[in-house]
C-alpha cells in the first residue's frame, strides 16, 4: 500500500516542507510495503528530479498553466485524481498556509477524515496513528483513522527531511480541469518586506513582549534577531497595542511556533503566549520580574533590564559569529 | 443579501487543560465557555457588511449542547438577526460537524457563509473549506482583509513571507483571521434585543466519523529550567550555555 505525498512549490522552487514530509513518508513506509508517490501540482517543473533523493519512489507531475499560483480547485481535483487512482493506504500534505488551506478540501471530497497539524505519525498494528496539538498545544490527541485513506498534515519544522532515497521516477501527468470555470482565483501574491521567512518556519525566534515599552525599541529586538539570524515574534499585547504586525504574534490567537530557539524578551508568559511557543527545542527568556511565568518553561533565563541586555548580547552573538565563520 | 455564520462555543484560551474520565476529551469541570475567538471577528464582518449595504438578514448557526444556544445568543446580541441550534451532544469530529453544518447552511441559500480560521480547541482548521466543498461554493481560508464590489469579493490572506490577493465571486465561503477588524461588544440594548430573537432548533445528522479520537494527552511537562544570572554579567554564560549544552548557536 502506497503512501502519497503532496508536494509544494512556490514560484518555481520546491519548499522545504515538502522534504520534511517526503522523509516522513520514506520513514512510514516499510511498515506499509508500498511506494511513496509525490505528486506535484505545478506550471512548469520546479525540479522533480530532485525528489527522489528526498524519498519519493515515483513522482507524478501534474502541470497546467494556472497552476503557476495556487489554485485551490485546480489542485483540490489533481489531489483527488491522483489518490484515485494510486489507491494509496496514507496521504500526507504539509500543514503549510497552503497545505492547510489544501487537506481539508481533499479529504472532503473524498468524504474521509483528516488529522491536521501532526507533530508524530506512528504505525500500531498496520494502521496509521497520528499525535496532534489541540488547545494550542496544551494537550495531544492521538488519532486512528477508520476509513482509507488516511489522510494527515503535517505540522512544518517538526519532521526531519532526508529519509531514504527513492528510484524518483519522474512521470507526466496532464490535470483535466478547466481554470475558467473557476470562482475563485489568486490574482497576486505580494512578498513581505525583506522577503522574510515566516515564523513556523524559523530555526530562531526573538519575541518581544510589552516590556519593549514602545514600538521604537524594537529595534533592539530587530538588531539581536539580525545577529542569529532569527525572525521576530511578538506577544498580543504589542499587536493589540499596534507596535508589531498581526503576522508577528506568537500564542493561542496568533502562530504556533518550534524552532529550535526561541528567545522571549520582556514577554511575561501569559498562558495563550506559552501555548504558542512552548514545543521550542530550547527557550531562553529574558525579564526584569524573576517572578515571571515566562521562567516556567524557559530552558535558560536572565533577570534583568531588556535595554541593558539586549544590546550586549547581540555584540557577543556577533563576537561569536565572527570567530566561527 | 442572506449571510451564515457558523459559531462554535469553546472553552476559554485560560483554560488548564484537565483531561476527563473518558481519557479522550476535555474535563469540563470548572470550565469557562466562550465564543471561538477567531468566529468573532467572522460575525463582526458579516455585520458589518450588512451595515454598510443596509440590507440583508446574517443568520448565525452552531452546533453543540446547551452550550451552544448561549454562545448564539451572544451573537445575536452583537446583532445577528436570527440563530439556527443543531442540536448535538458529544464529540464530532470536523469531518461530521461539516456535513451537518452543510446542511443546515444549504436550507439557508446563503450570498456568503462565514467561519473561524479555526476553533482554539481542536485547532482543526478544517470545517470552513471542508463545508465550501460539500457545497461546491468557493473558499477562502483565513482572510485578512475584506472588501466586496458587484457580487466579487477581493480579499487577501497571509502566506509564508506575504500575502495572496484573491478574487472571489458570490456566493462563497470566507475564513476570518485575526487582524481582519475590531469585534464589537455586545451594548445593553443588543443583549435586551437578543432575548426576543429567534433560535431555531433543529436535529444534526452527522454521519459517520472521519476520525477516531484515541486519547487525549497532556504533553510532556518542560523540565524547569535554571536562571543563569542577573543582568548584562549573565552573558557570557548564556553564550556558553546555547553553544556547549544546547547547541543552538
Ligand atoms: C482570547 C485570548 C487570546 C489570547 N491570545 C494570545 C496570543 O495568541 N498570544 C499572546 O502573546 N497573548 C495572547 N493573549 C494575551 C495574554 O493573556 C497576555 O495578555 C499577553 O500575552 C501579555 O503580553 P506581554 O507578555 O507582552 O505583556 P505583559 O503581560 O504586560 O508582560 C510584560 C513583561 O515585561 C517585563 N518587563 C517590563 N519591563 C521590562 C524591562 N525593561 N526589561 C525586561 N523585562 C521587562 C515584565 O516583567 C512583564 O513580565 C490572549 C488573551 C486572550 C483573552
Ligand atoms: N460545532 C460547530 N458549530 C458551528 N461552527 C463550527 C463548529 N465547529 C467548527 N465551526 C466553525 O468552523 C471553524 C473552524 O473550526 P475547526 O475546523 O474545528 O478548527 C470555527 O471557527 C467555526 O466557525
Amino acid at each position: 500500500m502506497s503512501i502519497l505525498v503532496f508536494i509544494e512549490q512556490r514560484e518555481g522552487r520546491i519548499r522545504s516542507v515538502s522534504n520534511e514530509v517526503l522523509g516522513e513518508a520514506s520513514r512510514l513506509k516499510a511498515s506499509f510495503g508500498g511506494e511513496v508517490v509525490a505528486v506535484l501540482p505545478c506550471a512548469a517543473d520546479p525540479g522533480a528530479s530532485s525528489l527522489g533523493a528526498a524519498g519519493a519512489d515515483r513522482v507524478q507531475v501534474v502541470t497546467h498553466e494556472a497552476f503557476g499560483v495556487y489554485d485551490p480547485a485546480g489542485y483540490t481535483r489533481a489531489m483527488v485524481q491522483a489518490i484515485e487512482q494510486v489507491k494509496p493506504a496514507v496521504v500526507l500534505f504539509p500543514a503549510s498556509s497552503l497545505g492547510k488551506d489544501l487537506a481539508p478540501r481533499v479529504a472532503a471530497r473524498l468524504g474521509v477524515g483528516l488529522a491536521s497539524d501532526c507533530t508524530a505519525l506512528a504505525v500500531d498494528d498496520g494502521a496509521l496513528v497520528a499525535k496532534r496539538p489541540v488547545f494550542a498545544g496544551k494537550a495531544l490527541q492521538k488519532i486512528g483513522f477508520p476509513k482509507s485513506p488516511a489522510i494527515a498534515s503535517l505540522r512544518p519544522k517538526v519532521f526531519a527531511a532526508g529519509g531514504t532515497a527513492g528510484a524518483g521516477a519522474v512521470e507526466n501527468v496532464a490535470a483535466n480541469f478547466d481554470a475558467a470555470a473557476n470562482r475563485a482565483r489568486v490574482v497576486r501574491t505580494a512578498a513581505a518586506a525583506g522577503g522574510k521567512v515566516d515564523l513556523t518556519e524559523s530555526e530562531i525566534i526573538v519575541s518581544g513582549g510589552r516590556g519593549m515599552k514602545g514600538p521604537e525599541h524594537f529595534a533592539l529586538i530587530e538588531n539581536l534577531a539580525e545577529a542569529l539570524g532569527a525572525t521576530v515574534g511578538a506577544s498580543r499585547a504589542v499587536v493589540d497595542a499596534g507596535w508589531r504586525p498581526h503576522s508577528e504574534q506568537v500564542g493561542q490567537t496568533g502562530k504556533t511556533v518550534s524552532p529550535k530557539l526561541y528567545v522571549a524578551v520582556g514577554v511575561s508568559g501569559a498562558i495563550q503566549h506559552l501555548a504558542g511557543m512552548s514545543s521550542s527545542r530550547c527557550i531562553v527568556a529574558i525579564n526584569k520580574d524573576p517572578d515571571a511565568p515566562i521562567f516556567k518553561v524557559a530552558d535558560y533565563g536572565i533577570v534583568g533590564d531588556a535595554f541593558e541586555i539586549l544590546p550586549a548580547l547581540t555584540e557577543a552573538v556577533k563576537k561569536v559569529n565572527a570567530a566561527h565563520v | 443579501m442572506i449571510q451564515v455564520v457558523c459559531i462554535k462555543q469553546v472553552a476559554d484560551t485560560e483554560t488548564r487543560v484537565k483531561v476527563g474520565a473518558d481519557g479522550r476529551s476535555l474535563d469540563p469541570a470548572g470550565v469557562t465557555w466562550i465564543m471561538n475567538p477567531y468566529d468573532e471577528f467572522a460575525v463582526e464582518q458579516a455585520l458589518r457588511l450588512k451595515e454598510k449595504l443596509a440590507a440583508g438578514e446574517v443568520i448565525v448557526v452552531s452546533l453543540g449542547g446547551a452550550g451552544a444556544a448561549t454562545t448564539l445568543r451572544n451573537a445575536l446580541a452583537m446583532g445577528a438577526d436570527r440563530a439556527i441550534h443543531l442540536k448535538h451532544d458529544g464529540a464530532g469530529d470536523p469531518l461530521q460537524i461539516s456535513r451537518a453544518l452543510a446542511t443546515a447552511v444549504r436550507a439557508t441559500n446563503p450570498s456568503i457563509v462565514w467561519f473561524g480560521r479555526q476553533a482554539v480547541d481542536d485547532d482543526a482548521a478544517q470545517v470552513g473549506p471542508m463545508v465550501a466543498e460539500l457545497l461546491d461554493l468557493p473558499c477562502v481560508t483565513a482572510i485578512a482583509t475584506f472588501d466586496l464590489a458587484d457580487q466579487k469579493a477581493t480579499v487577501e490572506r497571509d502566506i509564508e513571507g506575504g500575502r495572496e490577493v484573491v478574487e472571489v465571486n458570490l456566493p462563497a465561503v470566507f475564513t476570518t483571521d485575526k487582524g481582519l477588524n475590531e469585534p464589537r461588544y455586545a451594548s445593553l440594548k443588543g443583549i435586551m434585543a437578543a432575548k426576543k430573537k429567534p433560535i431555531d432548533e433543529q436535529a444534526a445528522d452527522l454521519g459517520d466519523p472521519g476520525l477516531n479520537v484515541l486519547a487525549l494527552e497532556l504533553p510532556p511537562a518542560r523540565s524547569a529550567g535554571r536562571i543563569i544570572g542577573q543582568g548584562v554579567e549573565a552573558i557570557p554564560e548564556l553564550i556558553r550555555v546555547l553553544r556547549e549544552e544546547a547547541k543552538v548557536l
